[in-house]
């Protein structure tokens, strides 16, 4: 029962993914059910842009459904919920009105939140289920507020009508905040991301992989649509506020994540740095399009989308990756792993590959992706305003230091967690996950390759989806099937010549150490400053693997040390025990959420007075309110 | 074509042939500047050849990762010596990659070495390995704001068009935008090759080290192999310095004596840089490891100014 579960959703996947594929290549569809629902009913339109985030839905949940077929004991909970889940974030990309829009958003974020809360007895599952649902909700409220009030100033629930509808720019500036904030919440933009690692690590693994492979990147589709789509052409200032917000999540992301012990919690910090890579091109594109430059607005929207498909392969891969480790050795800190690459040689593989795609190493996708958002934002000077070309050279000194912080993050992730002797039992005996997760990620792996080479292919066809969106005649030349060319002669890029000469290159060397080298090999132990003994305890840990990172940023760390020393009774000279601690602080939590919640609870309190618990009074209040309605009406 | 192809097996020979000498000329020179005789030139060959012969000792907690690290470091900087203008400004693979894309290629080198430190499983590896992606990382703004200056100024940011351009313009080269590059680029090329003052090469000090720590447990022929992709890195950013800040007399098209011309031209902008190295090696010390970032912060400072600059003065 629960294999078929799995299987329909394999299913559904890659019918989702085919069709999503054919709504890229320009097939329209449209399908509407006015009488289903009140305002405008169901209303599905399928075009370019619907059809990427349909096909990236529609592709991620085959290996996930797969992951999850491989032990249905794994997930004994929430299999209707995660069908309702894949479901909704299918209709998503595809709502054409207000209404079918909020509903399968809604849906989406019910069946996660439901999702993330199937351990009802962890403490963890439950304070992140709490937190999720009150940002996600916030995030709603936004949502419907926006679209209510466009409705109301359009005359129309349709999309269709928002596009033709020419806003006073007052009434457009704040639809536009109201729904970007909305799709921020969902897309883990700093400082609205404080869900995001925590839910992402509660849920089981391949929901986890789902939600930061897919259903964050509703959230970029979201903001897609209003800042180039919806609501027509907009002031430059949308372009810099996503650019902004884009280059700190992605700094702040990556930060978090080099510090965090938690494999799956650094994921889903890695995730909102990913954001903040897919925010940096979509904000340099809008800023483009705003200023006229239509070619280079379709340049960082393509780099935008193409991270966005990379991600959802990378991603999913590592939390799937992650979910095997997590279920072989019954922990996700990393302190405690290790020597997985002897045990689990076929998930190290798939990790790796994951790992060196994520960090943006070429010649795997992540690469091709950063690279053109490099070259987006590097064209700037074409915008004559030192303004606005300021804001586009912080954008590219924070998406590099991002670029290079990232590969130390999954130097530190791999390294420590797979590489070495096992730091405890339970990883020393740990075994290769079952053969359908196993296939789950080779298809990952194998994607995020094909996303890479294929550049040349994947590229010119996001390419057209920006074109079309935003109404660039003719498509946008891109180089030939060997090479990618960037606005004319402004940069070239070929993956698949740099991956054959990286080839050849170790070809040749290996073949040079094999005429020249005598090839002798002696197994001894590692060398240990001479001490006969070399235990696990000795090797490096995740903890002391980010302290650089600690001390050069320790202002937005703000690191505590906590030493505790337990003496034996008679002297405290006999020490018996000694407790080291480092954590760090959230900057966001000290400084925008305890002051809000305090304020709230002291408004709260306020209120409280009202409530008295008293039915008589609450009588008594009915009445007054009904005479001050009749007195004034 | 027969041109091209030409071009290439020169740059590649210069990298993989000439770089021990460069790296051996400077320690000459460090040691006649403190009054020592100091080994030869040719030094770095000897040892080479030395660890070329000699077994190799690899711990048993090691995995595949080890083994196959120094080739994928190596490989890269083969690769890489294809696309940095050496003796001709559109080498061989110029067309398939820009510095984004050797600067990426150098991650991949400190990707795979940092693991291999950590696959040792002793603190030794894991300590340099954390400290080199750190400086690592802190060194990529800077790098990428430094060729954006250029970039602007060339209108392109292939490096062959970066070469081009400027040397259509020979005294573009002395604009102020492009000084402050160019000694942002200075400051991170001393920390992406593991020079003073943020990493001592000639050390052995555990504490203190960063690459030479990582690098521990190789030994033999693979120790030569990651030695000579460090000679060869310090080689390629130096020629990239030479060549992309002073773009004189890189020819534009290949022949044979253009080839020679521009050998013999890089060879000269060496050996200047190779003597300022060796005289600022000698006359400063190794910072503490956590002042470090600060001096890179300052590199990050004279880069965006130098882009601040060129956005003003356009």
């Amino acid at each position: 029962m629960t294999a078929l579960v799995y299987v329909l959703a394999v299913i559904v996947g890659l019918a989702a993914g085919a069709v999503g594929v054919g709504g890229m290549l320009g097939i329209g569809m449209t399908w509407r059910l006015p009488a289903l629902l009140p305002l405008g009913g169901v209303s599905l339109v399928l075009d370019p842009l619907a059809g990427v985030f349909l096909a990236l839905v529609g592709f991620a949940a085959v290996p996930a459904s797969l992951y999850a077929l491989g032990d249905t004991r794994r997930t004994p909970r929430g299999r209707v919920a995660y069908l309702l889940f894949v479901g909704a974030m299918a209709v998503v990309p595809l709502a054409a009105n207000a209404l079918t829009f909020l509903l399968a958003w809604e849906l989406m974020s019910l069946a996660s939140y439901v999702l993330v809360m199937h351990d009802r007895e962890s403490r963890e599952a439950i304070r992140a289920g709490w937190v999720y649902a009150v940002m996600t909700h916030a995030g709603v409220v936004c949502l419907v507020v926006g679209m209510l009030l466009l409705g109301t100033w359009t005359g129309s629930f349709e999309v269709g009508a928002w596009r033709a509808a020419a806003l006073a720019p007052g009434a457009r500036n704040l639809v536009w905040t109201l729904l970007a904030l909305g799709f921020a919440v969902k897309a883990g933009v700093i400082p609205l991301h404080v869900w995001l690692p925590l839910a992402h690590p509660a849920a089981p693994s391949h929901v986890s992989a789902l939600m930061s492979g897919v259903m964050i990147k509703l959230g970029v589709y979201g903001l897609i649509r209003i800042s180039l789509d919806w609501l027509g052409d907009g002031p430059a200032w949308w372009g810099t506020a996503i650019l902004l917000a884009g280059a700190v999540s992605a700094v702040v992301g990556v930060l978090s994540a080099i510090v965090d012990r938690d494999l799956k919690r650094v994921l889903a910090f890695s995730s909102i740095e990913n954001m903040g890579i897919i925010l940096i091109g979509l904000g340099a594109g809008v800023l483009y399009h705003a200023a006229g430059l239509p070619a280079l607005a379709v340049l960082g929207l393509t780099a935008a989308l193409y991270h966005a498909v990379n991600h959802a392969a990378f991603k999913t891969l590592l939390f799937l990756g992650a979910g095997a480790v997590v279920h072989a050795t019954g922990t996700r800190d990393m302190d405690a792993l290790g020597g997985l690459i002897k045990r689990m040689p076929w998930t190290t593989a798939c990790f790796l590959t994951g790992a060196v795609a994520i960090a943006a190493l070429p010649p795997l996708n992540g690469f091709v992706s950063e690279w053109l958002t490099f070259q987006a934002l590097l064209q700037n000077l074409l915008i004559e305003r030192p303004g606005v070309n300021l804001v586009f050279a912080l954008g590219i000194a924070a998406l590099a230091l991002t670029g290079g912080l990232a590969v130390a993050c999954f130097v530190r992730v791999f390294g420590i967690s797979f590489l070495a002797v096992p730091r405890s039992d339970a990883s020393a005996r740990a075994h290769e996950t079952e053969v359908p997760p196993r296939l789950a990620m080779t298809m990952l792996a194998v994607a995020c390759l094909a996303l890479g080479l294929g550049a040349t292919a994947v590229a010119p066809a996001l390419a057209r989806v920006g074109s079309e969106l935003i109404g660039v005649v003719g498509s946008l030349a891109l180089g030939d099937a060997l090479t990618l060319d960037v606005s004319g002669n402004f940069a070239s890029l070929s993956v698949p010549v740099v991956a054959v000469a990286l080839t050849l290159a170790g070809l040749g060397i290996v073949g040079g150490l094999a005429i020249t080298g005598r090839g002798r090999v002696r197994r001894y132990e590692t060398w240990s400053c001479g001490r006969m003994l070399q235990t696990p305890r000795m090797e490096y840990t995740a903890t002391a693997f980010a302290n650089p990172f600690k001390r050069v940023f320790h202002f937005f760390y703000r690191p505590v040390e906590q030493i505790d020393i337990a003496a034996h009774p008679a002297s405290r000279l006999f020490v018996q025990r000694i407790e080291y601690a480092n954590p760090t602080r959230s900057l966001f939590d000290d400084w925008l959420y305890r002051p809000l919640l305090d304020s709230v609870h002291r408004s709260v309190r306020v209120v409280r007075v009202l409530q008295s618990g008293s039915a008589n009074l609450y009588l008594a209040y009915i009445l007054l309110a009904l005479l001050v309605m009749l007195v004034f009406a | 074509m027969i041109a091209d192809l030409v071009g290439a097996v020169v740059q590649l020979a210069l990298v993989s042939l000439g770089s021990p000498l460069l790296i051996g000329v400077v320690r000459t020179l460090k040691a006649r500047l403190v009054g020592r005789r100091g080994p030869s030139p040719w030094q770095p060959y000897a040892d080479l050849r030395k660890l070329l012969g000699k077994e190799r000792v690899v711990s048993t907690t090691t995995s595949w990762i080890f083994a196959v690290t120094p080739t994928i470091l190596a490989a890269t900087m083969l690769v890489s010596a294809l696309i940095v203008p050496l003796v001709i400004s559109r080498p061989a693979l110029g067309f398939a990659g820009n510095v984004i894309v050797l600067m990426y290629l150098f991650l991949i080198g400190t990707f795979f070495l940092a693991l291999a430190g950590l696959d040792a499983g002793s603190a030794f590896g894991g300590m340099g390995g954390s400290r080199e992606v750190a400086v690592a990382a802190l060194a990529e703004p800077t790098i990428v704001l430094a060729v954006f200056a250029l970039a602007m100024r060339a209108g392109t940011i292939n490096l062959g068009g970066v070469v081009e351009r400027v040397s259509t313009d020979p005294w573009v080269a002395l604009a102020p935008g492009h000084l402050l590059a160019f000694a942002a680029f200075f400051i991170v090329m001393l920390a992406e090759t593991g020079r003073l003052p943020v990493d001592n090469p000639a050390t052995h000090l555990e504490l203190t080290m960063i690459h030479e720590a990582m690098v521990l447990e190789y030994s033999g022929p693979d120790l030569a192999l990651i030695e000579w992709a460090a000679a060869m890195k310090l080689f390629l950013f130096m020629s990239l310095l030479a060549n992309l800040f002073f773009p004189w007399g890189v020819p534009t098209h290949a022949s044979v004596t253009t080839l020679a011309v521009g050998a013999i031209v890089l060879a000269a902008k060496l050996a200047v840089l190779a003597g300022l190295l060796a005289v600022m090696e000698t006359g400063v010390a190794k910072l503490r490891l956590f002042r470090v970032p600060e001096l890179l912060a300052g590199s990050f400072a004279l880069a965006l100014l130098s882009v601040t600059s060129m956005f003003l003065l356009r």
